[in-house]
């Protein structure tokens, strides 16, 4: 077997607040192979962005400590320096990111903005760069790139500005493109433009990519495999079909559950009780879904969750999936699979 | 570009205009004219009268206002009566002093400014920012007149570095090189004075500004394309930056004139300012509402040349 591109390995990233340090990201293991689409989901505040700007480090360095191993390429990169860093960001990692209102200098045309990371990567003559860039700009599905070449982004729609924003992503030619909620702010139809190119770039460059969503239509229409985020921890890993048809977690379960369904019109959709805690009261120990799910009895959680390989690729943390049912069902009735 | 500073030119017009008429109606409120003060008292009163109806001071308002405005048009401000001399020749001594001194002023604001903004922001929360904050604080508490003073004293008195008063030493004569290096050398001390104080505001804006610029989505997206943290700044953060900065160099300049008149009176600077409380001391009304105007004037034109920066740097101004 090929070494994975990616290889996160018991990550955790924590930000200073006041004093402490906190861990955002907790104990977070992932493979990305090559020519793999791995969404990441789970609700505001599970850490998913966190780990995402983890792995080239954008973090503000003085504010946050990173443990564990990332290696890329069978490279360690979680203690390179700001310059070898610098070297993969935008050349070997592009990133696209959620608000392409906000995401874009106001100040320079949108050709300069491309034009940057070619200059940093690549050696080019301005020529060069210039016919690169409209290539790009094609590329993506932007009309009369000649033009738009010399505009500012204000007098760009949203969805083209994202579009602008992957074509900087790929510019390089990136082994592997990490993208942050790309479609959270577009509306429905440029959303599904979106997701084509994507899955359209993923086809000829053989990227390995990573989809951070909270929508689950997304993750079933996009994802090789999901890794599913709860509390700065990965609950549930599996390949996609898997993952819909047999979801273990109580928190998959609950998010699936909470999914509208067109066909089975209940009076009122499911609500998984409270709320993600905010970072400095996460719990620490135990099962971190316990607080959220409490008809479920205390002693079918683990002390210390692990990870439990329940099928091919696929695994689960914590035993509370094996005696998980959702309020008012019988609990007797719905014990686990295995 | 052409048609937005021609619009923007055209709109200072009814600006003018109006200010022009609030003048005048101050002016017209003071009490007493001309011919109420030091006039000889054998003088009757109706030759006193008559008087006036010759100098049109009985005439509605609005064909006083036109008499007024027209000889404005024509280069004729009136007469000071503490000078005996026409208004336009006083100030058109003196007003070049103020300028210069107002543009070394300014340069010397932004050369403060810049670099301490820019550390300050940059390295916010670390030893040289709480420095460079600390400065502003005191910036922004000392008022100027105390500083001037100060400086005056310690550099002007004390060490002797610099002169202590006047424009220039006198007998250089005008154009040659020593006249040019003495008029600066008498320009600096009150220049650097104002400057250091005036400049606190600027720090503290470009410092929040970049604080917030800097935390942008824009920037991390910088960041993710490998741009290093020197480019960062130069290239995206500190432009972006930049655009509160130029829309207060208009209030920079009402702020000067203001600064302009303690500045002047307390280093015995021949300029507008010292023109302006000496006048105003004496009631020379001809010479204060020449000034006012020019002051205001001067401050429509700040706001001018702050709206063509700001159009010149930032594209989404531009398209208005």
């Amino acid at each position: 077997m090929t070494d994975p591109l990616l290889h996160i390995q018991r990550l955790r990233t924590s930000f200073k607040i006041k004093d402490d340090y906190y861990a955002a990201v907790d104990d977070v293991s992932l493979e990305v192979n090559k020519n793999e689409i791995v969404a990441i989901v789970g609700e505001s505040g599970c850490g998913k962005s966190a780990l995402a700007a983890s792995i080239t480090g954008l973090h503000n360095k003085e504010r946050t400590k990173m443990d564990g191993r990332i290696s890329f390429k069978n490279k360690d990169i979680a203690n390179a320096s700001i310059n070898q860093l610098n070297q993969l960001r935008g050349s070997e990692i592009g990133m696209i990111f959620q608000d392409p209102l906000t995401a874009l200098n106001p100040l320079m045309i949108i050709g300069e903005q491309i034009e940057e990371t070619l200059m940093l990567h690549q050696k080019m003559s301005r020529q060069e760069r210039k016919k690169r860039t409209v290539e790009l700009l094609k590329e993506v599905g932007i009309p009369r790139a000649e033009q738009i070449y010399y505009q500012y982004p204000h007098q760009l729609s949203g969805g083209m500005r994202q579009r602008v924003v992957i074509a900087i992503a790929i510019a390089n030619n990136p082994s592997l493109l990490i993208a942050d909620e790309p479609t959270t702010a577009l509306d429905v139809t440029i959303q599904s433009q979106i997701l084509d190119l994507i899955r359209k770039l993923k086809d000829e460059m053989h990227a390995g990519i990573i989809l951070i969503t909270h929508d689950l239509g997304v993750v079933a229409e996009m994802a090789d495999r999901v890794a599913v985020m709860y509390a700065g921890q990965i609950v549930e890993i599996a390949p996609v079909i898997e993952l819909f048809d047999n979801p273990k977690h109580p928190y998959t379960r609950s998010l699936l559950q909470s999914v509208p369904s067109a066909f089975d019109k209940q009076e009122r959709l499911y609500v998984i009780q409270g709320v993600v805690p905010p970072l400095p009261n996460l719990p620490r120990e135990g099962c971190r879904f316990k607080s959220r799910i409490p008809w479920i009895p205390e002693e079918v959680h683990e002390k210390e969750p692990k990870m439990h390989e329940v099928g091919p690729g696929h695994f689960v943390r914590c035993t509370c999936y094996e005696d998980f049912h959702f309020i008012g069902e019988d609990g007797g009735m719905n014990h686990g699979a295995s | 570009m052409w048609t937005f500073t021609f619009r923007r030119v055209l709109i200072m017009i009814p600006q003018i205009l109006l200010l022009s008429i609030v003048i005048f109606f101050l002016a017209k409120m003071m009490p007493g004219d001309a011919l109420t003060g030091l006039i000889d008292p054998n003088i009757g009163p109706e030759a006193i009268e008559a008087q006036r109806e010759k100098l049109g001071l009985n005439d509605p308002w609005h064909v006083q206002y036109w008499n007024w405005i027209t000889n404005l048009f024509q280069g004729d401000l009136g007469q000071s009566f503490q000078h005996k001399l026409p208004v336009t020749e006083i100030i058109n001594q003196r007003l070049w002093n103020t300028f210069w001194l107002s543009v070394l002023t300014l340069i010397l604001t932004y050369l403060i400014a810049i670099p301490l903004g820019l550390i300050s922001g940059r390295y916010n929360d670390t030893i040289s920012d709480r420095i460079i904050t600390g400065y502003t604080y005191i910036g922004f508490a000392a008022p100027v007149f105390i500083f001037a003073l100060l400086m005056l004293f310690i550099f002007g008195f004390q060490l002797g570095w610099f002169p202590t008063g006047g424009s220039v030493t006198p007998g250089t004569v005008p154009g040659t090189w020593s006249f040019f290096l003495s008029k600066v050398y008498h320009m600096l001390l009150p220049a650097l004075s104002m400057a250091l104080i005036t400049t606190v505001s600027t720090v503290q804006y470009l410092r929040s500004e970049i604080i917030d610029t800097k935390q942008k989505d824009f920037v991390l997206l910088a960041r993710s394309k490998g741009v290093s943290e020197t480019r960062i700044y130069r290239k995206h953060i500190f432009r972006n930056s930049l655009l509160p900065i130029a829309a207060f160099f208009g209030y920079e300049i009402s702020g000067l004139i203001g600064g302009s008149i303690f500045i002047e009176n307390i280093f015995s600077y021949p300029g507008i300012g010292q023109l302006f409380l000496s006048s105003l001391m004496q009631r020379d009304t001809s010479v204060v509402t020449a000034l006012v105007l020019l002051f205001g004037i001067a401050s429509i034109l700040g706001t001018l040349i702050s709206d063509l920066i700001l159009s010149i740097v930032d594209p989404r101004i531009r398209m208005k």
